[in-house]
This record gives C-alpha cells, structure tokens and sequence, in this order.
C-alpha cells in the first residue's frame, strides 16, 4: 500500500506514452500490446479477490462470459457496437457472479478455489456440446463499430480505436481498482485475508464483502474477455473458459504480484513477449519454462514482479 | 434497568465433556468482573457463547433485558458487546497504525465504502489519539506480526474498544506477559476503560492482577460458577481455593 | 432392461477406472494436506512409461502374457522414482506453508513434467493395445464386452483393499492416523513424519502412475492426456471428501454410473454430470460426503 499516491500519475503517464507510440509500433507490437492490456485487466479482477486471500483456479469461467457474453451479441443478436459488446459482456460476467456470489461467498482456500474451478467446467461442457457456438472450435464475429462510426479501413484505423479503446479502459479499470483498494472495503479485503475471525468482531460482514469483491473481479475479468475477443474476432472454449486458461490468470497474478494495480499489466506485458518468442523458438520448453518461473517466484519473490519494482523504487 | 449482560441457564457439551453447566449470572452496568478458573473450566467458551462465536445447548443470553442468544459475532459486536482474544485476532502482515484504521472504518461506516479512502484526516488522527492512549506509539508503522506480545496484547484490546461498546470481554488481557509487566499493562488497560464507562468482564490467571483490578469474580469449575461474589470473599473460599487459587498458585510457581 | 444392463457395467468400469486415478490423490491429501495437481503427470508418466516399455516388450517377442507385468513395473518404477523426487526435492521444503501455496507449487510440477514428457517421448502418439486385445471379448446378458476392461474392476477393488487395509489394519496405518491426526503430537512422539511423507507420496505417486499404465492400452497415449484427467479426479475426491478412500470410492461410483447413464440416455450432458454432481455436493456439503469439518478454535 506504500506508494499509493504515485500509482495514478505514473499509470497517467503509461497511458500517455501507450497511446503515443502507437504510430511507430509494428502491427504485431500493437496486437500484442492489446492482448496484453485485455489479459491483464483479466488479471487485475483476479488481484481484486486475492487480496483478500482468495484464489480462484475457475476465473476462465468470467472471461469466457465476458468473451462469449460479447461474440454472441455481435453474431446472433446483431449487436454491433463495440460499447454495447462491451457493456453486454461485463454484464453477463457480474450476474453470473452475483448468483454464484451467494455461495462462493462461504467457502474459503482450496474449496473456493475447487468450487470456481467445477462451475467453469461447467460452462465449458455447455459451450462444446452446443453445436450452435461451433462447439470446441467456437465462432468468429464481425468488426464492431464506435458510436455509430464504423471503420471502412479495417486495418490501420480500426486497430488505433480499439487499440486506444482498450488503453483507456485499462487505465479506468486500474484506477477504479486502487480507489477500491484504498478504501474502507478495499482494507476489510486485507482484513479478511489475515484474519476473518477478527473482521466479524470488528462489526463487518465478511460474507457480504467477498461477494462484493467477488461480482467486481468477475466484471473487470469480464472486460478483460470482451477486449481479448474484440482484438481477435474469435472465440473458443478452450482459449477461454478451460481451466489452462484459469490456471494461466492464477499464473501471471502470482508472477506479477499484488502489490499494485499497475503490477497484472506488467506481468502480463512479459508473459506475453516471453510467449511470443517460447512459442516460436522452442513451442516444447514453454511450459517447463512456466513451471520453473512459477516455482522460482513461489520460493525466492513471494511478492511477485511487484516487489523486485518496488525495492528499485525504494533504492532510488 | 440494573442489568446490563445477563445469561440463564446455559448449557454447552463438547462430546463428553461439559464445557458450560447452568451458567446464570447478572452483571449491572460498569461491574468490573474478573473471571477465574482452571484452564478447561468453561471461561473461553463462556465468552465465546457470550460473542456469538458458539450457540449454547439451551440457555439464554440477554444484553439489556433483550435476548440475544441467537445472534452472530457480528450482530453482537454491533450491539456494543466486544472482546478481545487470549491469542491476539489482528491483521499480521498490516502494520499497527492500519489496524487500528481498519478498525476504525468499520465502526464509523457509513454509506458507500468504495470509493472514499479509509485514510481520511479524521481517522488519521483518531488512529494516532488510540497509539498514545494505549502507548503503542513506538510501533506505529511496523507489521504486527513482528510485536512483542504485550503490545500485540493491547492493539487486539485498542481494536476491541474502538466501536465504543457497553460491555467488554477481555480473555486472557495478561497471558505471555512477563510478571513485572503485568500490573503496568493492566494500569494503562483499566484506565482507558474506566474513563469509557465500559462494563468489564476479564478472564485471568493470575490472583494478584484479579484482587487488584476486579470489584467481582465468578469462579468457574467443570463449566459451572461455584463462587461469585466480591473479590475476598470469593478469593477466600475454601472450595475456590482448593480448585482454583493453589492450582494457579503451583501452575506459577 | 438391456440398457440398464449396459449403464450398470459400464459405469463401474468407468467408476473403477476414476477410483484407480483418484485414490492416490485423496491418500496424498488425507495424510499430507497437499493437493497434488501434478497427480495428473503422474498419471500420464505412468502411461507414456507403460506404452513405450509395452511396445518394446513385444517388439522383442516375448511372451505376450506377461505383459501385464510390464504394465505394473512400469507404475511401480514411476512412482518410485518421481514421487521420491517430487517429495525429497521439492515439496519438503514447502511443509507448513499455505494449502494454496502448495497447490501452486505442485501445479508447477505439472507444467514442467507436460513438457518433460515431450522431450522424452516426442509429441507422436503410443498405442500399446496388445494387452487389451489378448484378453479377447465376453458377452454378458447378451451385451459384449472387453475383458481387460473388467479387469479394470479388479485391479481398482484390489488397490482399493490394499490402501484401505494398509491404513487400518497395520501398525502403519495406526502411525499414519496419528501424523494425520497431530503432525507435530506425532513427531513428539518419536514417529518419523519425514518418512511417513516420502513414503505416502511414493505410493500415492505410484497409484496414480498405475491409473496411467493400466489406461494405456485403452487409449492413444498422446501429449496432454494428463490435463483432463486432473480436473476429473479434483472432483471425484471432492465428491467424496477430499482425504478420505472410501469417499473416493463412492464419488468414483456417483460420477461413472452418473457418466453410464448420460451416455446412454442423453450424451450431450456428459462433461456436465461430473461437475454437476461436484457443484451439487460442495453446495450443500462443502466437506464431501465422507469428509470432516474443522473448526477454528481462537
């Protein structure tokens, strides 16, 4: 929590800067850049419940949603604007969550860990044997338009919108989330996470604060599925809501740390040019590589990537 | 209205053994009661049916005239019923000064949370008033993990006073307090709670600190009170002494 | 009556083979506390070491009979050699650390054993079916069936009695009841928990390694077989409660006729049967059907 009155001028200044560079980045920096961004707004929803101790090894289950919630509403209901898309998707994520909310609200470690992990499993034995959605091959959807602007050019304009679009969302979502982090609820989430007993003593619902907590992760992981499959204009099963993808969020959470807002976004920047490269170099060491990094930060950087940040700004 | 907390007849068994046995006591406003007894003998499991955190076999709880048996450690603490724990309930990894602000932006919340920070002027200040009061000061910033006993001690204390309650359960306010420290801590303990007008109830072990600081003891034994009354006559009965004070005399020694 | 028939047998076959792959990980859990993810690698060791000494075995024309005891030393070998260094070289060190810590560490093992699969045995697929093949078919109330698997059913019962036996009818199991009980009460009294850990985890390594080889001549042995089989098994043993044998005999049982029955009647609800029954029993027994609740004492 140190440093917290750096974090929104220094995310200002990453904003500035992504939006930038953009002219002189090569289209498959751009796409990468993007996928990063959307990947770690799915993350920062992850940070948001593991603050208060929580870990969900079934977050796919609310990136799916958003992914799916958003593709479905573009290609069976003739939604075509990317707000909407984006509205929808969050929308069906935050419900979702909210019923489920109910539940997971009184499990702890690794039964809310297990129970997310069923429901996503869930959904995805829903969407593979639904013929209609493509099964495990899922479905592609059109090029959205902004406000009733729809781009003719389909490539150089139409990655700089989505490209800004997805910048500024997760600027919105990261300063969103520390505001949230830095109040009352957000500390009643440290509480929970060192000690549950002495929140309810203290005159607090600890049920109704993870299911807060747990419906705003959901949507902000949700927005994070809705950009990915914005950016890619296709959608699987098993790219979304499979528990390799939750297993993944789990991953970049614990490599970046939760320290910070801004730390899911980092973590998520190198996760992906690593990717980029390990798939093509050498597709049969990355996840030996994944394995190793895991254990190596689970042993020597408890506080993830983060902390490593951390430490260099304290030295400076 | 003279009673504050009254229990009737409550009853608790764990498999076979009999934590609680028709406990009934009355305890009026600003009663300072020490509660004695050999460790098994029903005094944390009192306080825990007391809090919420149990639910008695049968019996009943009452916090001024109204029942209450049924509520949760929550809806009780809201009530004005508070304690603090023989083993510190804090937040390890968060330092002192945000312990006491967590504790502080739950009691004082109102309206939306989520937006508002916790580390308000008003609170800020509230938090640092509580560090002097309880002269827990010099560890202001550090985790609390990492404190000394005495002062982990007193923050589960300062964080159970900060919602203001009527009636205050201490379990233990002296446990892994070394014996010089003992009565100082108490000093700095009872003070604040005599100027807050608080109802006292306090579990200890040590004889000295309860002739010196309770008005009242209730002696328990096998889950029931065998004893309660004013400090010397209770101190001074024969069976009080045989299970309680020589044990805890040898257990020191 | 004919399907009914089908579903009972095929869902205990189906049930012996989720008990074959689930025990080793509820054992690990019940005696250790440890979720072990990498229990699907095991699995999948097991079954690329079985196909690949399987192949090699009748390449060399021995006699085919005995192939079933390639199958088993291939488990035991495994088990022995991996669960050792898993535990010795890895896990000890996390001991007394967080449930989801541990997790973690051990879905680590998993993401580096998927690749060390690939490097050891390429990304080709095995099919070693000459075992299953030789038990030849059987027709039971009119309807065919493999004979190797229902022997499935045997080796799961088998296995089953064993742990079951070795954990309350020995002196050893009386030991691993008391480290199960009180880890640190144990080690007062003298017992050696380092060795009843290593020792839990190589057996229960070794089970999950026999659920791979005695899989194999079933299926292409190819990269990922370990995925799935993971997330089936975390429900199996959740189902039944996470620690407990026969927990994981009764959810082996829920979730294989529940399978029988969807595939027989309404194959598009498959997948969901399995987390359908485990979302089911986490709602109104987050414990499991066969496990215990642990309250907090403050």
């Amino acid at each position: 929590m140190g440093g917290g009155g750096r974090t929104i001028p220094a995310l200002l200044v990453t904003l500035a800067v992504l939006l930038a560079v953009h002219p002189m980045l090569p289209g498959w920096a751009v796409n990468m850049v993007g996928l990063s961004l959307a990947n770690g707004l799915a993350v920062l929803g992850l940070l948001v419940i593991m603050r208060a101790g929580l870990v969900s090894f079934g977050h796919g289950l609310y990136f799916g949603l958003g992914s799916y919630g958003a593709a479905m509403a573009a290609t069976f209901l003739g939604v075509t604007d990317a707000f909407l898309m984006i509205a929808i998707g969050m929308a069906s994520a935050a419900l979702v969550a909210f019923v489920l909310g109910f539940l997971m609200a009184r499990y702890r470690g690794i039964f809310f860990a297990l129970l997310n992990l069923a429901f996503s499993m869930l959904l995805y034995g829903l969407l593979v044997n639904s013929a209609v959605l493509g099964s495990t091959d899922g479905f592609s959807m059109p090029i959205p338009s902004y406000l009733g602007y729809a781009p003719v050019d389909a490539t150089s304009r139409v990655s700089f919108l989505l490209y800004a679009l997805i910048c500024v969302l997760a600027f919105a979502a990261a300063l969103v989330v520390h505001r949230y982090l830095q109040s009352t609820m957000g500390y009643i989430g440290e509480g929970i996470r060192e000690n549950e007993v002495r929140v309810e003593y203290l005159g607090a619902s600890v049920r109704r604060a993870i299911h807060i907590k747990y419906v705003i992760a959901a949507a902000i992981t949700g927005l994070g599925g809705v950009l990915t499959v914005l950016l890619i204009g296709h959608v699987t099963p098993e790219d979304t809501v499979y528990w390799t993808k939750s297993g993944e969020l789990v991953f970049v959470a614990i490599l970046s740390g939760t320290g910070s807002v801004a730390a899911p976004f980092l973590g998520s920047m190198l996760f992906e040019l690593v990717r980029t490269y390990a798939l093509q170099y050498a597709p049969d060491l990355w996840q030996m590589l994944l394995g190793a990094t895991l254990l190596a930060v689970i042993m020597f950087l408890p506080g993830g990537l983060w902390s490593v940040v951390r430490l260099a700004r304290r030295k400076a | 209205m003279s009673t504050v907390l009254e229990t009737r007849g409550l009853n608790k068994r764990f498999g076979a053994v009999i934590a609680a046995a028709d406990i009934a006591i009355a305890i009026g406003p600003q009663e300072v009661v020490g509660i004695i007894g050999a460790n098994g003998a029903g005094k944390t499991t009192f306080i825990n049916m007391v809090t919420g955190y149990l639910k008695p076999d049968s019996g009943a709880i009452l916090y001024r005239d109204r029942e209450i048996t049924a509520l949760g450690p929550r809806a009780v603490t809201r009530l004005g019923i508070h304690r603090s724990f023989q083993i510190p309930q804090i937040f390890p990894e968060l330092s002192v000064f945000d312990n006491l602000l967590v504790a502080l932006g739950i009691a004082a919340e109102t309206g939306i949370t989520f937006w508002r920070p916790l580390r308000t002027p008003a609170l800020t200040e509230r938090a640092e008033e509580i560090l002097e009061r309880y002269r827990i000061d010099e560890y202001r910033d550090q985790a609390v993990g990492v404190l000394p006993q005495g002062a982990r001690k007193l923050l589960d204390i300062a964080m159970a006073m900060v919602g203001a309650p009527t009636v205050l359960l201490l379990d233990e306010p002296t446990s892994g307090i070394s014996a010089d420290e003992k009565m100082a801590m108490m000093d700095t303990i009872m003070a604040v709670l005599a100027a807050a007008e608080v109802t006292v109830l306090f579990v200890e072990h040590d004889m000295e600190v309860v002739a010196r600081y309770a008005r009242r003891v209730a002696a328990f034994a096998d889950g029931a009170i065998i004893a309660d009354g004013d400090p010397d006559t209770v101190l001074g009965d024969s069976e009080v002494r045989t299970t309680v004070v020589g044990p805890e005399l040898h257990r020191r020694g | 009556m004919l399907t009914l028939a089908a579903i009972m047998i095929d869902g205990v076959i189906y049930a012996s083979w989720l008990f074959l792959v689930a025990i080793g990980l509820t054992l690990i859990y019940g005696v250790m506390n440890i979720l072990n993810v990498a229990h699907g690698s095991l699995y999948a060791l097991g079954a690329y070491a079985a196909a690949w000494l399987v192949g090699e075995y009748f390449l060399a024309g021995w006699p085919p009979f005995a192939s079933f005891a390639v199958l088993i030393v291939a488990a035991a070998a495994v088990g022995l050699v991996f669960g050792t260094v898993i535990e010795r070289g890895l896990l000890r060190f996390m001991y007394g650390r967080d449930e989801i810590v541990i997790v973690l560490v051990t879905y680590a093992v998993f993401l580096i054993l998927e690749d060390v699969m690939k490097l050891v045995w390429g990304v080709e697929s095995y099919m070693p079916y000459q075992p299953r093949y030789l038990l030849g078919n059987v027709s039971i109330a009119g309807l065919p069936f493999v004979v190797y698997d229902l022997c499935l059913i045997g080796v799961a019962v088998v296995a089953g009695g064993l742990v079951w036996l070795g954990l309350n009818r020995t002196r050893l199991g009386k030991l691993l009841h008391a480290v199960i009980f009180d880890r640190e009460l144990a080690s007062a009294m003298g017992i050696n928990v380092t060795r009843i850990f290593t020792g839990t985890f190589v057996v229960g390594a070794m089970l999950g390694a026999l659920g791979g080889a005695a899989t194999a001549p079933l299926i292409s042995v190819s990269p990922g077989i370990g995925v799935e089989v993971i997330v089936i098994a975390f429900a199996v043993v959740v189902i039944g409660g996470l620690g407990s044998i026969e927990g994981a005999a009764i959810g082996a049982l829920i979730v294989g006729l529940g399978r029988a029955t969807a595939v027989h009647m309404l194959p598009e609800i498959e997948l969901f049967i399995v987390f359908g029954v485990m979302s089911l029993v986490l709602v109104v027994r987050p414990e499991g059907l066969f496990g215990r609740r642990v309250v907090r004492k403050i």
